[in-house]
């Protein structure tokens, strides 16, 4: 369908895979929140994807009148005939719009990502207060 | 194919490459400083992407909460705990392993997909008509059908994403609003706590009694650092 096949999902897997390893091979807690991070951004590019119509745009709608308009004012600069008014008014008709749902879905993960992240970095800040390290082996069997 | 559109997947071909590059070099850098850096350019090349994939609204949003809010609390989190990394105890070929095998299955996983940008894929046949085309008489003159689907349609995950900011936000609150918390030191394999007040003559009969333990650190509580423990601190760097 496209030159692009199945190229995304692959490039949001290798994403999602250097995010993963962050989050269980380091042993830095902030390096562990920056890895879940990467992961989260990677989830939200998968979801996008998902929604994307090839040669669409946007979803916000073109109004036909907005179209008629934009005709016009071609047709007053440039001398256009009206055979392109009516072209990008049909244009303005059947334009290609990509899925809005994903979209919306991504907003509300993207801000509760924020929010989990706000509240892993205050664990993190308390940790370091109370054990003098945020490194995750020195927590478990003591300072080396 | 117009060449529209073959512009905009050559773009999203290099930005993918470039938030893969990114991603690795967050993974290689020790200085946690640079990374939260590279965390911030992340994003924001991950918003330049989503404009090629039309999610203007996730863009901005990724750009602004992503790229500006995340990268200034991470940097407030560096100023506190200090910015160097440890050197790695062992090497990481379990993780590795994971990684590598939970990756195959997902890309194995990824040959059922429907290919990218299809207009007949499943996601774009069920309620997506009908927001684009009946969101304009529904829910009033929005052009932008986001805006609508955010407000209205979904209104519900809207007001649940916000309990869940709420709830978020009393945890931080709860978490930082709380003056210093008791000390703990690492002794004899094991962390104990250190009672506030506690001297360490108090402490060592403590020990010596075999019964509840605690070291108090010899300078004055609001002293992040206890005198017998100095590994693990970051700020002897900068």
């Amino acid at each position: 369908m496209t030159a692009l096949g199945l190229f995304n999902y692959w490039a949001v897997i290798v994403l999602m895979m250097v995010g993963f390893y962050t989050l269980i091979a380091r042993s830095n807690l902030v390096k562990k929140l920056i890895g879940l991070n990467i992961f989260q951004t990677s989830v939200i590019l998968m979801y996008v994807s998902f929604g994307k119509v090839t040669g669409g745009t946007a979803p916000i709608l073109v109004e036909a009148a907005h179209a008629e308009e934009v005709g016009e004012t071609a047709e007053a600069v440039g001398g256009v005939g009206a055979e392109v008014v009516e072209a990008v008014e049909v244009a303005g008709e059947a334009i290609l719009y990509s899925n809005p749902l994903p979209h919306v879905l991504m907003l509300t993960a993207i801000v509760v990502g924020v929010a989990t992240l706000a509240l892993g970095l205050s664990l993190v800040v308390r940790i370091k207060e109370a054990y003098g390290t945020i490194e995750e082996h020195e927590l478990l069997d003591g300072p080396s | 194919m117009s060449e529209g559109v073959l512009m905009a997947e050559i773009v999203d071909i290099v930005l993918l490459i470039l938030l893969a590059i990114t991603g690795i070099m967050i993974i290689r850098l020790r200085n946690l400083f640079a990374a939260v850096m590279l965390t911030g350019i992340y994003s924001l090349v991950s918003a330049g992407l989503f404009v090629v994939m039309d999610a203007v609204d996730v863009a901005f949003t990724e750009a602004a909460v992503g790229a500006g809010i995340s990268t200034v609390l991470l940097l407030g989190t560096l100023a506190l705990v200090g910015h160097q990394e440890a050197e790695p105890t062992h090497r990481p070929i379990l993780p590795l392993f994971v990684v590598i095998i939970t990756g195959g299955i997902l890309v194995y996983g990824t040959s059922q997909m429907p290919p990218f940008g299809g207009p007949d894929n499943p996601a774009q046949l069920h309620v997506a008509p009908h927001y684009l085309e009946e969101s304009e008489h529904e829910v009033g003159h929005i052009p932008n059908v986001v805006t609508s689907v955010l407000a209205s349609y979904r209104g519900y995950d809207t007001m649940g994403e916000t309990a869940v900011v709420f709830a978020a936000m009393v945890g931080v609150l709860l978490l930082l609003s709380r003056g210093p918390l008791p000390k703990r030191v690492f002794h004899e394999g094991q962390w104990i706590t250190v009672r506030p007040g506690e001297t360490r003559e108090e402490l060592e009969a403590e020990i010596k009694a075999g019964g509840p333990v605690g070291i108090e650190a010899t300078p004055p509580p609001d002293d992040p650092v206890p005198p017998d423990r100095t590994a693990g601190e970051g700020d002897t760097h900068g």
